[in-house]
């Protein structure tokens, strides 16, 4: 286990806590070994910037669009599939056209990255919560509870994410019914990533949980009587948490590929709540005629997103990883 | 050997068994079959002759190994929005979806292997730079969206390969039709197999760079090349032999992998195979096609998974030794 995301762990720790960071703890961090591989890698840095930018896009969104793409007063249909402005027949309001329903596609793309990254973010949270969860059960544990744990992973293992999230999607849709759905769709959506991600947190967590509960601080914590539960979420939790923060990011960008695939499939995100991956839906249906934008910006965005995304993630697993040092 | 192939076939059913399970509860529990069979006018009683008749009142044990003995004769019931056999949906639409995740998985490993192998050799050429920023962005772009570039470029801009659809196929025996005879069917074939099987390429081919720059690491190939053996046979007798094992494995994973998201390659493309019903299937919440789907897929899984293992007993000799 490398030296730096025990500190890591112990600086999330803290915070949790409530206790106060001591005074040097930003020249730790920016003195570390860390940091300095961060700044040496170009590719890095570009991707944490651009990362940075486009959640900010996404976020800052209700302020910083030109237009509300949700707000039925502003939008006309008089203004439907406007071209980008360096076309015939665009509009100056208009920067990257229109779809076709007359809403501003650069808006709509920082509102749609906004639903994209929040289904993302929450669906991680979800999955890790989950996988969490029963890895440190399992790893502790031990015996019959960690063989049903773990052979319910290989099952589950055996199938592409994806199509446990379809399956989910498409029993969900015969629970609720389809009037329902567009209520229902953001947390559908969440639950089916969730249970389609978590495997690989268990399988992590369960591992490295086996490794600490031998070591003397876990006899320690068991000698002096405390109970399972606080000796997992306290003692074992904390130093188990850095190889998940690395398949944290690298998921990520997973779930947010997922999620738009579903969008597109028209199994996801409705078209009143569009995220990138429903924005491509709606645009691939006016590709043939010859409106390329409004399939081709959100698409350009989704894989820019992921890109920056991914190599972060790359990036933090190679440098968390002393083999390869 | 044989211990172990008894060992994996033994979980393989278990894993089957549990697939059946779930696939049962949702065909008997997610909605009721009765009421997506029939309409709103028919009588209570007449309903209730419906289900004395599918067997829906007997015991759910029973009621299970109905289900089984059934899927074990290809019986999955009837679906609810074509109003037709399963098993007969299915099998129209198999040799689609098979030709397609055939001819993609050859593409993938066509140009996935010799890439890799040349970024693997030669590490710090600019080719091989190239080779490694193009899979970077194989990886982060959407399958679909792939598909979409795929089709604005060759099909809208440049007209030159046809967007949707298998183009015309010849009958092959009484059910098997196939794209690879005629001209429109191979040229439909190009654009769906490059999109489906690019990820598969760049994953290929990244993972026979990383075992080759480990493998060439390594002291046997340090002392062929001390030996005075020519590159040639350093690098594919040596090298690439031992950089196989976990190729096979990805490689036969992957294919089960394929098979899957043919699913969304074949809704970008309206590819009439077995993806594009499931995609339908979950629209449309058609229980008989989603529950039938999941098990033949499941099946499909298992199978690989378990011929995987066995050849992976087959090329590396250490696991025949001393495993439990």
């Amino acid at each position: 286990m490398p030296t730096v995301s025990n500190e890591e762990a112990k600086a999330a720790v803290q915070d949790r806590s409530g206790v106060q960071p001591t005074p040097g703890r930003m020249t730790r961090i920016v003195d570390s070994d860390f940091f300095h591989a961060f700044l040496r890698s170009k590719v890095t840095v570009v991707a944490a910037c651009g990362t940075l930018i486009l959640f900010l896009l996404a976020f800052l969104a209700p302020w910083i669009a030109p237009h509300n793409p949700f707000d039925l007063a502003s939008i006309s249909i008089m203004d439907a599939r406007v071209p980008p402005v360096w076309m015939d027949y665009s509009d100056p309001r208009f920067v990257l056209g229109t779809d076709d329903q007359g809403r501003d596609l650069l808006s709509g793309i920082f509102y749609g990255m906004r639903i994209s990254l929040i289904v993302g973010f929450c669906s991680v949270a979800a999955a890790a919560v989950i996988g969490i969860t029963l890895g440190l059960v399992a790893g502790y544990m031990g015996g019959r509870i960690d063989a049903i744990i773990m052979r319910i992973a290989d099952v589950q293992l055996t199938f592409p994410a994806i199509l446990i999230a379809l399956l989910i999607d498409g029993i969900a849709n015969g629970i609720f019914g389809s009037l329902d759905r567009d209520v229902f769709a953001f947390y559908i959506l969440i639950v089916a990533l969730a249970l389609s991600f978590w495997v690989q947190y268990a399988r992590t967590v369960r591992g490295s949980t086996m490794v600490e509960k031998s070591k003397e601080y876990v006899q320690a914590a068991r000698v002096i009587g405390l109970p399972s539960v606080i000796i997992m979420a306290r003692h074992i939790l904390p130093n188990v948490m850095g190889p998940v923060m690395v398949i944290a990011t690298i998921n990520l960008a997973l779930a947010i590929v997922t999620e738009a695939t579903l969008s597109f499939l028209g199994v996801g995100m409705p078209p009143t709540q569009p995220s990138l991956g429903t924005l491509i839906a709606i645009g691939n249906d006016f590709l043939y005629s010859g409106e390329w934008w409004i399939a081709i910006f959100p698409g350009v965005a989704l894989a820019l997103l992921v890109l920056n995304v991914n190599l972060l993630g790359d990036w933090l697993r190679d440098a968390l990883n002393p083999k390869l040092r | 050997m044989i211990g172990f192939a008894t060992r994996r076939f033994v979980q393989a059913m278990i894993v089957m068994l549990v697939v059946a399970l779930l696939s049962f509860t949702m065909f008997r529990f997610v909605g009721d079959p009765v009421n997506q069979m029939v309409g709103i006018e028919t009588s209570l009683e007449e309903r209730e002759a419906l289900r004395e008749r599918l067997g829906l009142n007997d015991p759910i044990p029973i009621q299970f190994y109905n289900f089984l003995s059934k899927a074990v004769r290809f019986d999955f019931g009837t679906s609810y929005q074509f109003r037709q056999p399963v098993s007969d949906l299915f099998a129209k639409r198999i040799p689609a979806t098979l030709e397609l995740s055939f001819t993609s998985a050859l593409f993938a490993l066509v140009v996935g292997v010799p890439m890799g192998i040349f970024a693997g050799l030669n590490r710090e050429s600019p080719i091989s730079k190239l080779f490694l920023s193009v899979s970077l962005i194989g990886i982060s772009l959407p399958t679909f969206f792939i598909g979409i570039l795929l089709i604005f470029l060759f099909s809208v801009t440049l007209q030159w390969l046809p967007s949707f659809g298998r183009g015309e196929t010849v009958q092959i025996g009484s059910w098997w039709t196939t794209g690879f005879l005629t001209v429109s069917g191979l040229k439909a074939l190009i654009l769906p197999s490059i999109t489906l099987g690019l990820y598969q390429m760049t994953l290929i081919m990244r993972l026979i760079r990383a075992e080759m720059l480990e493998v060439i690491r390594t002291d046997y190939i340090k002392f062929a090349r001390a030996r005075g053996l020519p590159d040639r046979l350093v690098n594919f007798r040596h090298a690439l032999k031992n950089t196989l094992v976990p190729v096979v494995t990805i490689t036969g994973l992957q294919l089960g992998s394929i098979i899957a998201f043919a699913t969304i390659t074949e809704t970008v493309f309206q590819w009439p195979g077995m993806g594009l019903l499931f995609l339908q299937a979950v629209q449309n919440v058609d229980i008989p096609i989603m529950s039938a789907y999941l098990l033949l897929t499941a099946f499909m899984f298992v199978a690989i998974n378990f011929i995987v293992d066995i050849l992976y007993f087959l090329i590396d000799p250490r696991l025949r030794v001393g495993r439990p």
